[in-house]
């Protein structure tokens, strides 16, 4: 009898899991989409491992700042200095390390130190005085804008000590320097790549085991591993393609631990939880004992941080800090945490999600800017995909 | 003499309830009818038939009105024939000049453009009829409520009216406020203006009304002529409250303690307007394994008074001391109250209760989360295995733990928000409004459940507006009127009649 019902039910219980699901491999399939199309459009350029390498490069400090934004929009909140601060910062450690002539292990330190503090008091007064983040980090862009100009006088400072370009434009060096095919080929890229590729799926089959011992395994099986056939696809293909080049960029390692760090932080800890119980119903948090105020305090401060490193991976790689670095960076961030599920209204968004939204914004301007397509449209398609991305939620939200 | 208004028949249900049952009640012209009943008895459902709230066809039955069948679709129809209602929460813009309220969308104005001096002087003609000497141009922010309420009827009367019906006019009046107000309304009546008085300010009803129409269980119970005969604040109250009690409530043996929670001289004010005091040196003690009873009317206190102890989420200027298991406790915030051992399982679920989107193990776990993690990482297993072992206990049905307590039912929802607060561990429950919404069979769970608690010897609070179920369920019974403590009394010897006298008394004096 429940041997019966159960094959019955197989079928429906597909779909109904890819139903209740779509928001998410839609994401994913969508920038798979978006890949393959710009591989069309620029004849082939986009998957060259040296424009691969630099699509990375390029993406890295809009990624960091998504992860802290994640966790501010989740929280039901926004923050619209994130693009001031990095630049800020950026023209602070140049004045140290270029003018003051201070060590750079002592500047980074200082200056991540100095985002967290500048983090802090906007979550101060955003969280203890109930103004609305909106306005408090609206009033923090043109601070930090302003105060950027006038540290630097109005002019660029560089360039920079070579070891901390090297946080931007250096890469993990290879030991064993092999080669395929009569080309240099980066053996140890490849071995890392392979190493956390199987990481990855070691953690996903231990949890599916640890489910299915529970009962609680809602994913049918050809899913899970059609999923995990195509992330250690990606994984494997994507180093591959950065081995022939140059080896696994030292930010790229910096940006994958953060990665790895946040979707800890949001799906396994206290802390996480929090965020998305105030950001779900804040009264409800407050009422089962949860101090709201201090937990929005401490995200700012934690984007604070991550603007302030995003600064100076944006400054390393350019060699130079000026006054316009950072300008516009905050709507990218904000809007790949949109494009990447988070629910304007807080409470709903995943770490992972973002980061694939900074990846689509990154591909698209990358893509757009090999074939060529000025700086003008370049925005409006940008606009029009950001848009696109959150009326769908919105609609498939109601229709449920 | 033919009436004013004739409701014949009205037959209004609700998924699962039936707010109203072929309730008829009729009002001659230049006269003060009063409605009375308790919390539930289908006064406002009423009144909001009457008044379009819920239009024509979504209810059965007859409105007649001014000589001729009435089917309002809007309160906009309603006004337009007269009939014009001034709730409770006043409909008052705080920021906007009394003018400028009184002309809020009927502006005298042409092409767009307002006529300031017109509306000034029509505006003080206004307030003269109903006796507030202030200026046009005052703000509403800067008037107490007894002139607010003055404002609201000012308002009504530019609209040309024939019927006017007042919610609970008094409730947030003094007695000199509430007096005037009860003046204009004869007033009213001598220049032919019929009203409909709704409150539970029985003394009031005796001091103005001409007839008095009693609901109780959505129905039609009495209509009283105070004039052909005598009629007593006691004759009223037995119509009010004149149920059957059946077998309701689950059979308990209580086994009472030591004190276990108690509170002296707590005073509270209101968070917005501080010099409002919301609970007035209120004191109260609870055994382990009693069940204490709150009783009391809409507004007087109750709520304030819970969310004031539990780590003053209510309130500013709190005073007063707390103590648990005979030791003073810190309860000046929510996590120090639930850290020392207070549960509020609060009033409103949906908003102050559940996080809505998560689903029921996320809320479970939300009050607790320390006790499913270690070093601050979450224990998802065993997180799990709490969730399922409440579900179990407290019969919450559902598809799993993983189901969205949006889409539970209110018995449900509010079975999740009990597990939150049981797996945080307290040893006092305080419990407002633990079955509001909620169907007679998961009442008779929730009932369950809390004798079960005090059985094990925790000290439970419960604050209800159903007086039978305070009846049914507590030991001892505490009967709260305008923020203070009027009595107290052990359940066995406690009536409804006698908890709606205290609270009729405290008004007298």
């Amino acid at each position: 009898m429940s041997d019966v019902s159960s094959i019955a039910q197989a079928k429906p219980d597909f779909i109904r899991f890819v139903k209740s699901n779509i928001r998410d491999y839609a994401l994913l399939l969508s920038l798979l989409v978006i890949m393959v199309f710009f591989q069309y459009t620029t004849n082939g350029t986009l998957f060259k491992p040296v424009n691969m390498t630099n699509l990375i490069l390029q993406n890295s400090y809009i990624v960091i700042m998504a992860l802290g934004m994640l966790l501010i929009i989740v929280a039901g909140h926004i923050d619209l200095s994130v693009g001031s601060v990095s630049g800020f910062i950026g023209a602070i450690a140049a004045v140290l390390m270029v003018s003051y002539k201070v060590d750079v292990i002592t500047s980074v330190i200082v200056c991540v130190a100095l985002g967290a503090f500048i983090g802090g008091v906007q979550g101060y007064f955003t969280a203890y005085y109930r103004i609305p983040a909106f306005i408090v980090t609206l009033a923090g862009m043109l601070v930090f804008k302003g105060l950027a100009l006038t540290v630097l006088g109005g002019a660029s400072i560089g360039p920079f000590p070579k070891s901390f370009q090297l946080l931007s434009s250096g890469y993990v060096p290879d030991v064993f320097g092999g080669s395929l095919f009569g080309l240099p080929f980066n053996i140890l890229a490849m071995a890392a790549g392979a190493v956390v590729t199987a990481l990855i799926v070691f953690f996903n089959f231990r949890e599916r085991r640890n489910q299915q011992a529970h009962g609680l395994a809602e994913e049918p099986h050809s899913i899970f591993l059609g999923r995990n056939l195509l992330v250690a696809a990606a994984f494997l293909g994507f180093t591959f393609l950065m081995a022939q080049y140059k080896g696994l960029p030292n930010v790229l390692v910096v940006m994958f631990a953060l990665i790895a760090l946040f979707v800890f932080l949001t799906t396994r800890t206290t802390m996480g939880r929090r965020v998305y119980a105030m950001g779900g119903n804040e009264k409800a948090a407050k009422l089962s004992g949860i101090n709201t105020e201090r937990l929005t305090f401490f995200i700012f401060v934690i984007m604070g941080a991550l603007a302030a490193l995003a600064g100076l991976v944006f400054a390393a790689r350019l060699n130079v800090a000026t006054p316009k670095a950072g300008a516009g960076f905050e709507l990218e961030v904000i809007a790949a945490c949109f494009i990447g599920g988070a629910a304007t209204t807080g409470g709903v968004g995943k770490v992972i999600g973002a980061v694939i939204g900074a990846f689509i914004i990154g591909v698209m301007n990358n893509g757009m800017s090999i074939m060529g397509i000025g700086i003008d449209w370049q925005q409006v398609i940008k606009g029009a995909v950001l848009m696109l991305a959150v009326f769908l939620d919105v609609y498939y939200k109601n229709k449920a | 003499m033919q009436p004013i208004l004739d409701m014949r028949g009205i037959t209004k249900t609700f998924p699962g309830v039936n707010a109203l049952t072929n309730v008829n009640l009729s009002v001659m012209p230049a006269e003060i009818h009063a409605v009375v009943g308790e919390n539930g008895a289908g006064k406002s459902t009423l009144m909001k038939v009457l008044s379009g709230v819920y239009p024509a066809g979504s209810y059965d039955g007859e409105i007649h009105f001014d000589n001729a069948e009435r089917k309002f679709a809007t309160i906009a129809d309603s006004e337009n024939t007269g009939i014009i209602i001034i709730h409770q929460e006043l409909a008052l813009v705080p920021l906007l000049s009394i003018a400028e309220n009184i002309f809020l969308g009927h502006e005298p104005a042409t092409r767009g453009v307002i006529d300031w001096f017109e509306a000034f002087a029509r505006t003080k003609e206004l307030l003269k009829k109903v006796g507030l000497n202030e200026h046009p141009n005052t703000l509403i922010t800067n008037i107490g409520t007894g002139k607010q309420q003055l404002v609201e009827i000012a308002k009504a009367l530019n609209k040309k009216v024939k019927l006017l019906i007042l919610d609970e006019p008094t409730s947030s009046l003094n007695e000199t406020d509430s007096n005037a107000l009860l003046a204009l309304l004869r007033e009213f009546k001598a220049q032919g203006i019929s009203s409909i008085l709704i409150t539970h300010k029985l003394n009031e009803v005796l001091k103005v009304a001409d007839r008095i129409t009693v609901l109780r269980d959505g129905k039609t119970i009495d209509t009283l002529d105070t004039h052909t005969a005598k009629v007593s604040e006691d004759r009223i109250i037995k119509a009010m409250v004149g149920r059957e009690l059946t077998d309701r409530f689950p059979p308990r043996d209580a086994k009472i303690g030591e004190p276990m929670f108690e509170v002296s001289n707590w005073s509270c004010y209101h968070p917005l307007h501080a010099d409002r005091q919301m609970i007035k040196d209120v004191s109260m003690s609870v055994r382990s394994g009693e069940v204490v009873g709150i009783a009391g009317l809409m507004g007087a206190g109750r709520t304030e008074l819970a969310m004031s102890l539990f780590g003053r989420a209510y309130g500013q200027k709190i005073s007063g001391e707390v103590k648990i298991h005979g030791k003073t406790a810190d309860v000046s915030s929510i996590p120090k109250a639930i850290e020392a051992g207070l549960a509020y399982v609060t009033e409103d679920r949906k908003t102050y209760g559940l996080v809505l989107i998560d689903h029921i193990k996320h809320n479970i776990t939300l009050a607790n989360l320390e006790g499913v993690s270690s070093h601050s990482v979450i224990d998802e297993v065993k997180e799990l295995s709490v969730a399922n072992k409440y579900r179990k206990d407290l019969a919450i049905r559902c598809s799993g733990v993983f189901q969205t307590t949006v889409n539970l039912s209110g018995g449900n929802q509010q079975k999740v928000v009990l597990s939150k607060w049981l797996f945080s561990g307290p040893d006092v429950l305080i419990l407002d409004e633990p079955t509001r919404g909620i169907d007679v069979g998961a009442k008779y769970e929730i009932y369950g459940i809390i004798n079960k608690l005090a059985e094990e010897g925790k000290a439970v609070i419960v604050i209800s507006s159903e007086m039978p179920e305070l009846l049914g369920i507590s030991d001892r019974i505490y009967v709260m009127n305008e923020g203070k403590f009027v009595a107290e009394m052990a359940a066995k010897e406690a009536t409804q009649e006698k908890i709606m006298r205290a609270i009729m008394k405290s008004w007298d004096n």
